[in-house]
């Protein structure tokens, strides 16, 4: 297929673009394969807008006259105007962008196009592979081994190729075990508690169904992670009820009289629809300026977004506290183990593991607990809070834990490698991107799309140094510690780094930004000259003594 | 004194304790704990204290403060909590003002200095500082014996064309005799704030004075013939009043006005709208939505939004329109000082100053009689005058603090520090409800001034951030008040609730690095210093030959790291558990005594008064 054949009117002059807090701009809209660009003509003051039709969440058509209005809304919340003169071309240009922002197929997307203007140091796409990761585990425990059952993805197609599971467990039980969990996602390795060796291990439900199906396999899999006399805990990340309920089509959890040596906690974290709804909600809250006080704090209510964020930070800070204070191991599950689960891994680490909270640490975290770990990024971003259309797969699970990590970054605030930007950048990438990082659904059908062959990683892009330098954290300083937020309510806030960035001006805070960041650099020139002259000083002693000396 | 007494987190599930000690002094409650950490109560602090039911651990007790700490010990012997419990509710109760803290309250200054910090703040030179008197605007002698209103300055700032008739018939015709005076004056928009009480109109009374009073004020301003007048409170309450023989004025009545409502809600209703907040607030194990609901249905915010928008519409008559203001409410004595103060405040940065924001409370709140007595409880008294009217004040400010982080001088500490204060009555500038009271108690022989404590403490209150040429053009600030600009001010009612905060504080970690800036900026110069006179030594030594034998071993390479030695960043974080009430807590917690404790060289007074008397 042909772009061109899409696009009518490539072209228009005289369109004027409103943003909010900026003064409206004349210039001349083009529309390519995979951009709408807009640029003005004002000679002093050049401006352009390139906007990816893949962040265009949905349209919006009015006509007043002649005058044709496109309300474009983008997956990153942003909302823009465009008055664009003549019916036709106006017609012509909205039927182009839905139709370029509504793509089938993933191989139309623009990571297949884009070539990257900068040089390529370290290919993303190799920067976190799971041998290195192995490599950092077996320097402190013999206890795990690393699988290659999974290497074509026939024994679970959400699963990468390699997994880590423990020794004592040979590839053939394993493959029982796959039988026993649903959609085959047997449990794996997610963490390991250098401190007292206690590990996290995530899976997805069991195949238990009405009458409580057993699979020796599975306990003797999950108790190898035990220590003698020890007990572990089974983090389900739904309610009771809920759990019940699966074991009617077939999944459930684990009994009691099955694995004795575990206790299993309920902890409900909602999915889906549920949470697509709440970030809908949300969005249409902090887009009203003219809601009252007591109608602002009932739409916040009524998104239920922190009552989420709340309940996915305790599910973590309940996973973390198990492994850290009681000493005991942890499994993770929901139904599927894409998305629930991961929230409660990933977090569970950021809280436990320093070397999470740099922008390494994090990387390697979200290629680790979310990409590799099959989380649906495909289906789960394929539209975000404008979207008319009800398709059921999306849901920001991902945003919600770029959230929580914004929470905990906000309460320490010193100890993170990276600042608000970095989650922020995030968000934008798995939505809409150049990079290729964030398509298909899981490593399977990465593999078959060929996406290292053919796509940019975002990785690549990141960890050049004139980019990280925007997203490093000028107050980082390294904490070993655990980190325990707090989740008291009154703690909790709203990410307004993302939800009211459109929506109110941010100079002064900016401003404020920048002078606290000129005040830390002033204190690090200030203090290497200190350094510098004190040498100084003390090499004119030591001269000054030799010279006595002689 | 009672040992074993066990105090309890208050949003622990686990209902986590510190056991100790608790004494009881004079001034004071204070609690050591076994890790001997103190936690001190001020009597006048205590708003309740209650006694719970017997439990199996002992007797509870909760005590509730004004600065919304709340206590919970739990005694192991009913008898002592009885004692307890009797001698605070007697001890937090004074009936008579000489009873109060401050009078007894020695911070071991000299007569002199005494009077120097009366001094101070000195309001004759802040209407100087504004342009006033002038062509105008000129003092009034009307009131300098209390004649003509009791509850006002004796120095009051009127238009030249109002004569003493007109002032006196103007008063006769404002509830409590308060009459138009002057609060602000703009200079280069020649516009005035001026502020007053309700009108006697009741529903057709007319007084020619007062007419005249508001056209000498309209024309006192060049720029602009007609005037505003707001009238703070909600319409329905207003016209209320004309029952009562008060209400509002006529616009038919008055040339070029411009009247106006604005609809801040009554000092009930503010206090009912804390009582709420503060249930919601205080409950454990709270939900995210229980608190949003909890906190859209106490009103709170929507009551701050309410002042502050009041304050903005004040700021547009005056910078846009160049129109003078008149601003009441019912006594004007409240909402009237809200408004006022906080559109100065908006109007002019030297109130965003440390020491102009001293100089816009005792003018717009203390001079002009708002009764901190009556609404801070000072004595044991009418439960129903009780307000947070200045709370709000300082929450309000607070807010336009987090929207312009670089516009004001004083940090957040110096709002929560002057709240303490105002119901602390260890100084003497908010006792009593108005000027005349407070001569007539004699406190500037008898107490303290609160604010040369605070500008001898300054550096706690500095915003690092701070630029003094924050939008130097016009200096005037335009807040955006959409609703989800106010937020839940967590620093105030939780202060002292350490797990709710962030363990890490980025405003403590600049404050820290500017201010190692400057004592580096030192430093360099000291070494720079030295290296030549060293070279200059050193080029001495090269021509006279070993003349310094004896010069001490190599101080700099001892005395290097010394920089590094000071407390950066509260690093060390300690582990907490989910509610958060770890006691373990190290670096966070000196961190936060750092900003909470009421006044250090007090304190370690007050410690050898502890000793004594248990």
């Amino acid at each position: 297929m042909e772009f061109a054949e899409l696009i009518k009117t490539p072209r228009a002059d005289n369109v004027v673009l409103h943003r909010p807090f900026y003064l409206a701009v004349e210039g001349t809209l083009c529309l390519t394969g995979h951009h709408l660009i807009f640029s003005s003509r004002r000679q002093d003051n050049a401006e352009e807008l390139w906007l990816l039709h893949s962040n265009i969440d949905s349209i919006e058509k009015r006509f007043v006259g002649s005058l044709g209005t496109i309300i474009i809304k983008c997956k990153d919340l942003r909302i823009i105007q465009l008055d664009i003169p003549g019916m036709e071309e106006c017609l012509n240009i909205a039927s182009s962008i839905e139709a370029l922002s509504t793509l089938d197929s993933v191989t139309l997307m623009y990571p297949f196009f884009y070539r990257p203007m900068f040089e390529i140091v370290e290919d993303g796409w190799r920067s976190f592979l799971p041998d290195q990761e192995f490599e950092l585990l077996s320097s402190v425990t013999d206890e795990w081994r690393l699988s290659c059952i999974n290497k074509e993805f026939s024994v679970c197609p959400s699963y990468p190729p390699v997994v880590i599971v423990p020794k004592s467990i040979d590839d053939e039980a394993l493959r029982k075990v796959a039988m026993f969990r649903h959609g085959s996602r047997f449990p794996v390795l997610s963490y390991y508690h250098k401190k007292n060796g206690m590990v996290m291990m995530r899976s997805s439900q069991p195949l238990t169904g009405t009458n409580g199906r057993r699979c020796k396999e599975d306990e003797k899999l999950i108790n190898a992670t035990l220590r003698p006399g020890k007990r572990g805990y089974i983090i389900d990340t739904r309610s009771l009820n809920v759990a019940q309920q699966a074991r009617a089509k077939g999944g459930g959890f684990e009994q009691e009289a099955h694995y004795p040596q575990w206790r299993r906690i309920h902890k409900c974290i909602e999915r889906f629809n549920i949470l697509q709804e709440s970030l809908i909600k949300l969005v249409e809250a902090c887009n009203d300026q003219s809601h009252n006080m007591d109608r602002w704090l009932s739409k916040l209510e009524a998104s239920n977004w922190l009552t989420h964020i709340k309940e996915i930070l305790t599910a973590a800070c309940l996973a973390a506290q198990c492994i850290d204070r009681e000493g005991a191991s942890v499994l993770v599950h929901g139904t599927e183990g894409t998305d629930s689960t991961l929230q409660v891994t990933s977090l569970a680490q950021i809280i436990l593991d320093p070397r999470c909270r740099t922008i390494r640490g994090f990387e390697s975290l979200v290629v680790r607990e979310w990409l590799q770990a099959g989380h649906p990024f495909q289906q789960r971003c394929a539209q975000s809070a404008y979207s008319n259309s009800k398709q059921k797969w999306e849901a920001p699970v991902f945003l919600l834990f770029l959230d929580c990590v914004w929470q905990i970054l906000r309460q320490f605030p010193c100890s993170f490698e990276f600042n608000e930007q970095f989650l922020i950048m995030l968000f934008e990438h798995t939505y809409a991107s150049q990079f290729g990082t964030f398509l298909g659904n899981n490593e399977n059908e990465r593999s078959k799309l060929k996406l290292p062959q053919k796509t940019m990683s975002l990785w690549s892009w990141v960890n050049r140094s004139e980019e990280l330098s925007k997203f490093q954290n000028p107050l980082f300083e390294a904490n070993s510690l655990v980190i325990w937020p707090s989740v008291a309510p009154q703690s909790l806030q709203l990410w307004e780094g993302v939800f009211l960035r459109w929506n109110r001006p941010s100079k002064f805070l900016d401003e404020a930004h920048e002078e606290m960041i000129s005040i830390i650099k002033y204190n690090k020139e200030l203090q290497a000259k200190v350094n510098a002259l004190r040498r100084q000083l003390a090499e004119m002693e030591t001269d000054d003594r030799m010279q006595e000396n002689l | 004194q009672v040992e074993q007494v066990k105090l309890l987190d208050r949003f622990s599930a686990s209902n986590k304790s510190l056991t100790g000690t608790l004494y009881l002094t004079a001034t004071h409650l204070l609690f050591i704990d076994s890790s001997q950490r103190e936690t001190w109560i001020l009597h006048h602090h205590i708003a309740a204290v209650e006694k719970l039911p017997l439990t199996t651990s002992g007797c509870p007790l909760v005590i509730q403060c004004k600065n919304f700490r709340i206590v919970h010990f739990v005694v192991p012997r009913e008898r002592d909590c009885h004692d307890i419990y009797n001698s605070l509710l007697q001890l937090s109760r004074t009936a008579k003002y000489e009873e109060l803290y401050a009078f007894s309250y020695n911070p071991k200054q000299n007569e002199s200095e005494q009077v120097k910090g009366w001094q101070l703040i000195d309001l004759a030179e802040e209407y100087k500082r504004m342009g006033v008197p002038n062509a105008n605007w000129q003092l009034s002698d009307a009131n300098r014996d209390y004649k003509i209103c009791e509850t006002y300055p004796r120095e009051l700032y009127v238009p030249r064309t109002a004569s003493k008739p007109i002032i006196v018939g103007s008063s006769k015709f404002r509830s409590k005799g308060r009459f138009p005076v002057l609060s602000y004056y703009h200079k280069n928009k020649e516009a005035a704030i001026c502020r007053c009480s309700q009108p006697l109109s009741g529903f057709s009374a007319r007084c020619l004075e007062d007419e005249h009073m508001l056209q000498a004020i309209s024309k006192a301003n060049p720029s602009n013939r007609y005037m505003y007048v707001m009238d703070t409170r909600p319409k329905l309450n207003a016209m209320a009043n004309r029952a009562a023989g008060k209400g509002y004025e006529n616009e038919d009545n008055y040339s070029n006005i411009r009247f106006q409502f604005v609809g801040i809600e009554n000092i009930h209703v503010m206090r009912s709208s804390l009582q709420k907040l503060l249930e919601v607030s205080g409950t454990k194990g709270l939900s995210v939505n229980d608190f949003l609901s909890g906190l859209e249905n106490s009103g709170w915010l929507r009551h701050i939004k309410a002042v502050l928008d009041a304050a903005v519409f004040l700021v547009k008559a005056i910078a846009v329109e160049s129109a003078s203001v008149l601003v009441h409410c019912s006594d004007g004595w409240d909402r009237t000082s809200q408004v006022c103060s906080l559109g100065a405040l908006l109007l002019d940065s030297y109130y965003r100053t440390i020491k102009g924001f001293m100089v816009l409370i005792e003018k717009d709140w203390i001079s002009f009689g708002h009764k901190f007595s009556d609404r801070c409880c000072q004595l044991d008294g009418d439960p129903k005058e009780i307000s947070p009217v200045f709370t709000q004040f300082l929450e309000s400010v607070w807010n336009l603090t987090e929207q312009f982080p670089q516009a004001f001088e004083y940090n957040e500490a110096f709002l929560l520090q002057i709240h303490e204060h105002v119901h602390s009555c260890q100084f003497g500038n908010f006792l009593g409800n108005c000027q005349k009271e407070r001569e007539e108690l004699k406190l500037k022989e008898k107490t303290y001034s609160l604010w040369p404590f605070l500008l001898d403490e300054q550096k706690k209150y500095q915003n690092p951030l701070y630029n003094p040429d924050f939008s130097p053009e016009l200096t005037l600030l335009e807040p955006n008040t959409v609703s989800f600009n106010f937020k839940f001010w967590r620093n105030m009612y939780h202060q002292f609730d350490r797990s709710m905060h962030p363990r890490q504080s980025v405003f403590n970690l600049i404050m820290n690095l500017s201010e190692q800036n400057k004592q580096l900026e030192e430093d360099i110069k000291e070494l720079e210093a030295k290296i030549k006179r060293r070279s200059g030594q050193s080029d001495a030594v090269l021509v006279k030959e070993h003349q310094q034998s004896a010069h001490p071993a190599p101080m700099a390479l001892k005395t290097s790291p010394s920089f590094k030695e000071q407390p950066l960043i509260p690093m060390n974080d300690a582990v907490r558990t989910i509610e958060g009430s770890n006691t373990a807590d190290n670096r966070y917690s000196e961190l936060v005594e750092e900003f909470s404790k009421a006044e250090p060289a007090v304190v370690s007074l007050e410690y050898g008064v502890a000793r004594m008397t248990c």
